[in-house]
């Protein structure tokens, strides 16, 4: 079976190929251009006579649990990165296969971590073939140069749950590490020494693939409350010592940015919402875990409670920031796809308007609608934009490949995202000619903060408008160019060869971009 | 030209936390020509041309033989070409200079009275604080040769410094140089006279003949470079009989256009302990501000250094305002905005210029000669501040430009 096959040019003009790992692929087509048919899959009927009558679905060990499955060859199995870099789980699933001499699996995480690193040996004899999901670190640059047996398929979150809802990948086994759970199954992650708040993740998983494996540290009579993960979707459940590394699950606080040049980039950030009317009463809002993110929320904060308006609703992930805000009654809701500290997790379980979301409600764009194109302001980070405000989230410059999309591309869909960056990182211009890798079409990114102005695309004619007499320095993106060029120099560009290591899926299950390995 | 073959000397820094700098080790050779080994985060993007730069300096002092190693996080061009000169001069003695380009936007000179709210420290030998320094909008920059500068790194600095003012943007800040005290701040001159400096800080300063000395120099490069635009003074008083001599100092020429007061030293001289309070640098400040005032000059306030507690400096801003002080020193650039915003006219202080302002236009308009506000005459100075307040307002964002119609 050949890697890929059959290039062709897509239409944002990238060469991707229309036939990935055996299987036949579409090319983008632009933006809301792509019309799924057919039905979502369906997974395998189960019946109550398979499964014991008292509800007590434990075995002894991950591995019977594996076996009992029918774990072998080339299967797909699932995992969730709500563990983060403190995951113990995901990595075992692979030792145990490797001792069965099982080969070609397929690894499905939502997204992966430095944690797990030690599965490049397996990469490497053949255990697992390719990874479909987020490669960072030393997976990315094992990736980058071209050492993976298959090709490795990035997704955003909610392109994973459209992937797995419209049968583009099947989930043989997907293994749940719980925080919480019971005998039957029943699971949770406010509980538990690994406490990670939500398992919103994982819920496209459990309820489409074969079969089910919930592992947890925290075993507890039945009825697990509340139901985050339903039992009657999973198959076995297995006790270990630990699922996870606490500290390295979610830190102990999050922390804002001490960074002064970060400060800047948050204030005027926050400062560009305010006068631009984006920031109101009622408005929706999403701002993530880094430092700079955190910052704006600050900023926010601050705005809506001299003002006396409210947010509706926080989206996406929570901190402790977050959770402040809806405590001092600046912001109606948060809805919560993963919770970064333990003041998130404690604001999950004890606040009801902190809500746990799901993925697909969230992000997927197969369905009905979902809330990112609903919410007002999101704040998103990037390694790289160009010209034309096309986004690159996967790569850096230097072609080797270090990031997940995460939500990212979903996130492109609000009212208005904005990408706070710096103009150049240690001489590395952030604002080129042309992206490495296209992640996000230049359609969707509205305005770019850098420390030394302000670029709003020129589609969005509306707040140019708004924003004609600003005190805040607004330029074209052109403009900032030219100043990080005139600063770093021009920046040479890396070699990379024509072979194709990894693809960039977008939301609606089209290949996006591919990327390239990098020439030692 | 002399070249000393014996050693290999080393400038620039590198280690935990360095960014935007190279580490040079260089070694003039006998024979074997340029070695040039590169180790640098960015390579990728920009090793050939910090290797097109190592030659260019290297070529322009007639080296042609050398070895030379630039371990590199990220520095450019006007840095790496510092940290190469500074190494080469440490081998070699030669009166040539090697220029980085003048920027076009770094041509400005300032006025005697303009706004001297805010002046941020920049450590004279750290490029990665230099970068961004403009972009938080300081009244002021100061490259800092003097306290911030290891003794051993006093030299290498004094390039780094001469690079910056001519290649980094400030964004229109003034352009400040603290050179070291006199007589070794003397030395520093050449390095900073010629590349468009707009003030001097003058440290330790404890009276008039030091501003002497330190003008005959000044004036004497001046003449070299035919340069007639005015570099001013900011003397620091920074000792007991700096504080004795002040109205002097303040008096001694007419590019003085503040002093400013240093408060660590002063306290250490005193051989008290500074206090959050401040009452024993009280008789100092007031004395300062007296001299200042005297002299027609701005009296600036010593830096406030818990850069993590903005609510404290606000109170020491409101403080020193209140004691009559024009502005203060900072060293994070999060500490600007608290400085700009409680310096600046208050509402009393707004709404009492408006009143002011008004009554004047008023009698401009009836062509009265004589301003009165009530039953009160109102003198020319008085005016003249106001109208300066106004401005201030309007340029700080505290004011509408239309105020009068509004």
């Amino acid at each position: 079976m050949k890697k890929y096959d059959k290039l062709v040019k897509n239409a944002a003009g990238r060469i991707v190929p229309t036939e990935i790992n055996g299987k036949e692929v579409v090319p983008y087509k632009g933006l809301r251009q792509h019309r799924p048919n057919g039905k979502k899959y369906g997974p395998p009927i189960p019946t109550c006579i398979d499964y014991p009558d008292d509800g007590n679905k434990t075995l002894e060990s991950l591995a019977d649990a594996l076996k009992k499955c029918g774990l072998k060859d080339g299967m797909t199995i699932s995992t969730h990165h709500h563990l983060r870099d403190g995951d113990l789980v995901s990595n075992q699933i692979f030792d145990i296969a490797h001792e069965m001499g099982i080969k070609d699996l397929v690894w499905l995480p939502s997204a992966s971590f430095p944690c797990n690193d030690p599965l490049i040996k397996y990469l490497e004899d053949g255990t697992i073939n390719r990874i479909e999901g987020s490669m960072n670190g030393p997976l990315g640059k094992f990736t980058s140069a071209g050492k993976m047996s298959g090709l490795a398929v990035l997704r955003s979150h909610g392109g994973r749950v459209q992937a797995i809802q419209d049968g583009e990948v099947h989930i043989d086994i997907a293994v749940i590490a719980a925080p919480t759970a019971d005998p039957f199954g029943n699971a949770n992650a406010i509980y538990g020494q690994s406490a990670c708040g939500i398992l919103g993740y994982s819920l496209a998983d459990y309820m489409y693939a074969d079969k089910v494996i919930v592992v947890t540290d925290n075993l507890i009579p039945f009825p697990c409350m509340p139901m985050q993960i339903q039992g009657n979707y999973v198959d076995y459940v297995v006790v270990i010592d630990k699922i996870g590394i606490p500290e390295k699950i979610v830190s102990g606080t999050t922390q804002v940015t001490k960074s002064p040049d970060r400060l800047l980039l948050a204030e005027w950030t926050a400062k560009f919402c305010e006068e631009a009317g984006l920031l109101k009463d009622g408005c929706g809002i999403q701002t993530g875990a880094g430092g700079t993110s955190l910052a704006v929320g600050l900023y926010f904060e601050e705005m809506l409670k001299k003002t006396n308006q409210k947010a509706r609703f926080g989206f996406g992930g929570s901190t402790q920031y977050l959770v402040k805000m809806l405590e001092n009654g600046v912001l109606d809701y948060i809805l919560d796809a993963q919770s970064f500290d333990l003041e998130a997790v404690k604001s999950v379980r004890e606040n009801a308007n902190h809500i746990d979301l799901s993925v697909f409600q969230a992000y997927n764009y197969h369905s009905k609608g979902n809330y990112t194109s609903m919410t007002d302001i999101v704040i998103l980070g990037a390694t790289e934009i160009d010209v034309n405000f096309n986004g690159n989230v996967v790569t850096h410059s230097d072609g080797y490949l270090l990031h997940g999309i995460g939500g990212w591309q979903n996130c492109l869909h609000a009212k208005c995202t904005i990408i706070p960056v710096p103009l150049f990182r240690d001489r590395i211009p952030v604002i080129v000619d042309d992206v490495t890798t296209l992640c996000g079409p230049g359609e969707l990114i509205d305005v770019i903060v850098t420390e030394r102005g302000i670029a709003i695309n020129p589609k969005r004619t509306d707040l140019i408008e708004k924003m004609k007499n600003s005190s805040l320095p607004i330029r074209t993106i052109e403009e900032l160019k030219a100043e990080a060029e005139r600063i770093c120099g021009k920046a040479a560009k890396p070699k990379l060869s024509d072979e194709i290591v990894a693809v960039v899926k977008w939301v609606d299950g089209t290949v996006l971009d591919s990327i390239r390995k990098v020439e030692k | 030209m002399e070249f000393n073959f014996e050693k290999s000397v080393t400038t620039g820094n590198k280690g935990k936390g360095i960014r935007s700098d190279c580490f040079i080790t260089l070694e003039l050779t006998e024979n074997g020509g340029i070695q040039i080994e590169i180790q640098s985060k960015v390579y990728v993007y920009f090793g050939e041309a910090i290797k097109e730069m190592a030659l260019k300096v290297l070529n322009f002092f007639e080296i042609t033989d050398a070895k030379i190693l630039i371990e590199d996080t990220g520095a450019i061009d006007c840095v790496l070409a510092a940290r190469i000169e500074a190494a080469i001069k440490l081998l070699m003695k030669t009166d040539k200079e090697f220029f980085p380009e003048m920027i076009s936007t770094n041509l400005y000179h300032t006025k005697k009275d303009r706004n001297r709210f805010s002046r941020l420290y920049l450590p004279g030998n750290s490029p990665s604080l230099m970068l961004n320094a403009g972009v938080h909008k300081p009244n002021g920059i100061i490259l800092d040769l003097e306290d911030a500068v290891a003794p051993d790194k006093k030299f290498e600095a004094s390039f780094l410094v001469r690079n910056a003012l001519r290649s980094i943007d400030f964004y229109s800040a003034e352009r400040m140089v603290r050179i070291n005290q006199i007589p070794r701040g003397l030395d520093d001159l050449s390095f900073i006279i010629p590349h468009n400096v707009n003030l001097i800080l003058l440290p330790k300063c404890e009276d008039a003949e030091q501003i002497h000395l330190l003008n005959l120099k000044i004036d004497e490069l001046k003449r070299i470079h035919s340069i007639d635009y005015p570099v001013w003074l900011m003397p620091i008083i920074e000792s007991a009989k700096g504080v004795m001599n002040a109205y002097q100092i303040a008096t001694a020429a007419d590019n003085i256009v503040s002093l400013a007061i240093g408060l660590e030293d002063y306290t250490a001289d005193l051989g008290c302990r500074r206090t959050y309070e401040a009452t024993e640098s009280f008789y100092a400040r007031s004395v300062l501000v007296n001299a200042c005032r005297a002299a027609g000059i701005q009296p600036i306030d010593s830096v406030f250094s818990d850069i993590s507690d903005m609510e404290a400096l606000k109170e020491n801003v409101l403080k020193s305002k209140a004691l009559g002080f024009d502005g203060m020193g900072c060293i994070h650039p999060r500490q600007i905005h608290v400085i700009h915003e409680y310096f600046a006219p208050d509402g009393i202080e707004i709404d009492k210029a408006k009143k002011i302002v008004i009554a004047f236009d008023e009698a401009m308009a009836k062509g009265l000669g004589v301003v009165s506000l009530g039953s009160k005459m109102i003198d020319p100075p008085v005016v003249k501040r106001a109208l300066k307040t106004i401005d201030l307002a309007v340029n700080m964002g505290k004011l509408s430009k239309d105020w009068r119609s509004e």
